[in-house]
């Protein structure tokens, strides 16, 4: 194989496995695309006050520091201070949850998971759906059921911002086996962000929850580009050195 | 001695000398590099061995800086791996070379076991290299397993779950068995604590010992090559095989190059690509161990998923472990399985082509339906698959007794 057609094929390969590292999961439900965008430093900035605003009363992070965000989503001391560090003194600390997880646990019947991997365990898709798929379930102590995890015990913190909203669904029986198929959201009542604002909100919100799931995401694909460069250029030499010393082999 | 204690004080030759009278460091350089031949037509097939060596390099250094941060408590372990991988400095790199290197570790040996098998590397005279070869090949398992509980996430916890309860299908002695393995009667810290004294001390060291071994062993009788001739058989006034080439500086020099093409695709995976899907980091093992709540699908990692598969192929619990342990153990018997006159597939005839290519389409076919849920028409597929893996092995000392070979020729073939 000549080398430049081997360099291709080493780029195509790459290139192919950078794209594939995002993965689909979840249950049977089709899961919309999160559509999230990593480099978009304003997004996380904004996905970082919704996280500390709507999440952090109930869910820790408790891997993440602040200091770390604020070096990566180009957030000063101080604004780390007075827009996230609600309930921390020192930005090495990481992210705490404002409510108990033993009450947490008595109130809710489970303690709100960790969200530091959360969208690495589950996908950015999966979180994405999730949050926006709170419906009306009278049946629920929370009033809400979810369509992507049916039977969540996490109410619908968002539908202040979202509206309350009902699942349509219709009933197949196949032999007498019964199964609901849903059809779609119906608004009940309406938030105060509109359908596409809300997306965006829950968008950025799960930008920053896969930030925060690899922080060194970004900084592994840059240092792979170098340590690629140097590897081929050092084949390169060793091709070279190979020929040289195979010359006298017949 | 004599000889030592007439020289002392008046030094002559300088250094290396005064080495030489004291350790074979010249003999021992010239036997296994600048005079250790091996056939100058050494192909694609060959990397693996080196690659092998470099991989175990690489888990062997990264596992230290590893263990520097790690915490082998049930209670600490998950947060000990994020530790390093947010906190420590490079943490993150060590970290997924470890995870990669064990990925890949099992790639590098599988095609070194597969180029055995295409050229017949297990025959006389080197069946005992085989035979080590295998053993290094179940330490590894061991290994692996033992080093996929350390992480402490689900997947850790419910993998090891349901892999050490296979033992409990022993008559008798099963529950006994499985106790002694976990320590505990569950999965527990003290499980964890054993794992991790097995994964970094008694495996590598039983590792490492052993690649000694086949490497002795290897320089022994000398490397097969692509035609299975013995270039041993035709030698020089110089007493140098006249198909042999000195493994350094010829053979080093040619294995640099596929080291830096293995790191390449090594890197490509670290950087852009550490989970590879879910394959070499399964998603689920980002969540920490939770002993309430079974994941919906558990699965080996891919590395075990083709012997998995064998395993819930059969309906019965302790047919199902021992067919599981047959179809790890068989290889070791291929020097006696194989019974044709040639190594190389290059003068084998049709059916043993045949039989080593529909063993191939086994052998992934399997290891992807281990990574699938248990149903109907996976079931069924494994079924088949599982019988035609043993009828490779087990109709092998017949269908290689049939086959037509060709003349095999004196000396190897090699395009300059």
């Amino acid at each position: 194989m000549d080398k430049s057609k081997m360099f291709s094929r080493l780029v195509a390969v790459v290139a192919l496995l950078a794209a594939t590292e995002g993965f689909a999961s979840g249950g049977g439900a089709q899961l919309d695309a999160a559509d999230i965008d990593p480099g978009n430093i304003s997004s996380l900035q904004r996905g970082a006050r919704n996280f500390i605003n709507y999440c952090s009363g109930c869910h820790s992070a408790q891997y993440v520091r602040f200091n770390t965000i604020g070096k990566y989503l180009e957030l000063s001391e101080e604004q780390l201070v007075d827009n996230l560090m609600f309930n921390a003194d020192k930005t090495f600390e990481t992210i705490k949850a404002s409510m108990p997880a033993a009450d947490a646990a008595r109130w809710y019947g489970t303690a709100p998971p960790d969200l530091s991997l959360m969208a690495r365990a589950k996908g950015a898709d999966y979180v994405y759906n999730f949050l926006r798929g709170f419906y009306l379930d009278p049946a629920s102590p929370t009033g809400v059921d979810n369509l992507v995890l049916a039977g969540t015990s996490m109410p619908n913190v968002l539908w202040e911002l979202q509206g309350y909203q009902s699942a349509v669904f219709t009933e197949h029986t196949v032999d007498g086996v019964t199964s609901r198929e849903f059809e779609g959201f119906e608004h009940v009542t309406a938030g105060t962000l509109d359908a596409e604002d809300f997306d965006e909100f829950v968008r950025d919100t799960v930008n920053f929850l896969a930030y925060i799931a690899e922080p060194i995401r970004s900084d592994r694909r840059k240092l792979g580009v170098w340590v690629l460069m140097y590897l081929i250029v050092f084949g390169i030499i060793a091709l070279m050195l190979k020929k040289q010393i195979w010359k006298d082999v017949k | 001695m004599a000889r030592i204690e007439a020289e002392v004080g008046k030094p002559q030759g300088g250094l290396m000398k005064w080495i030489d009278d004291r350790f074979p460091f010249t003999e021992t350089m010239k036997y296994h590099a600048t005079e250790y031949y091996a056939s100058k037509n050494f192909n694609f097939w060959y990397v693996f061995g080196v690659l092998a060596f470099v991989v175990l390099a690489i888990q062997l250094i990264t596992g230290i800086f590893l263990t520097m941060n790690y915490k082998p408590a049930a209670a600490e372990a998950f947060a000990s791996v994020e530790y390093i991988m947010r906190d420590v400095e490079w943490g993150w790199l060590i970290r997924y070379m470890h995870s990669t290197g064990a990925s890949f570790f099992f790639i590098v040996v599988y095609l070194h076991m597969f180029r055995a098998m295409l050229y017949g590397s297990y025959k006389k005279p080197r069946e005992l290299i085989w035979i080590i070869g295998m053993m290094i090949f179940f330490v590894l398992m061991a290994e692996g397993f033992a080093g996929y509980l350390l992480p402490w996430g689900q997947m850790s916890y419910w993998g090891a779950q349901v892999i050490i309860s296979l033992f409990g299908a022993i008559p008798g002695i099963g529950e006994a068995l499985v106790e002694i393995i976990r320590g505990d009667y569950s999965i527990s810290d003290i499980t964890l604590n054993r794992f991790f004294a097995l994964h970094v001390i008694v495996l590598p060291l039983a590792l490492i010992g052993l690649v000694f071994v086949h490497i002795v062993a290897l320089h022994e009788v000398g490397s097969n090559n692509p035609d299975g001739i013995e270039i041993k058989e035709n030698k020089g006034p110089d007493g140098v095989p006249l198909d042999g080439i000195a493994f350094h500086p010829y053979h080093t020099s040619k294995d640099l190059v596929a080291i830096i093409v293995f790191l390449m695709i090594f890197s490509a995976v670290v950087f852009f690509a550490p989970d590879m899907g879910g394959y070499f980091l399964e998603h689920a093992n980002f969540e920490p161990a939770n002993l309430t709540a079974t994941p919906e699908h558990i699965a080996p990692v891919w590395y075990f998923t083709p012997f998995y598969a064998i395993l819930r192929a059969v309906p019965d619990k302790l047919w199902g472990f021992i067919l599981f342990v047959l179809a790890v153990l068989l290889p070791v018997f291929l020097p006696w399985l194989d019974r044709a006159r040639v190594k190389s597939i290059r003068y084998r005839g049709w059916i043993y082509k045949s039989a080593l290519t529909m063993f191939v389409v086994t052998f992934l076919s399997l290891g992807w339906l281990g990574t699938q849920p248990a149903e109907d028409i996976y079931v069924l597929a494994a079924r088949i698959f599982s019988v035609l893996y043993f009828a490779f092995f087990l109709l092998m000392p017949y269908y290689t007794t049939i086959d037509k070979t060709k003349p095999v020729p004196d000396r190897v073939v090699y395009h300059g």
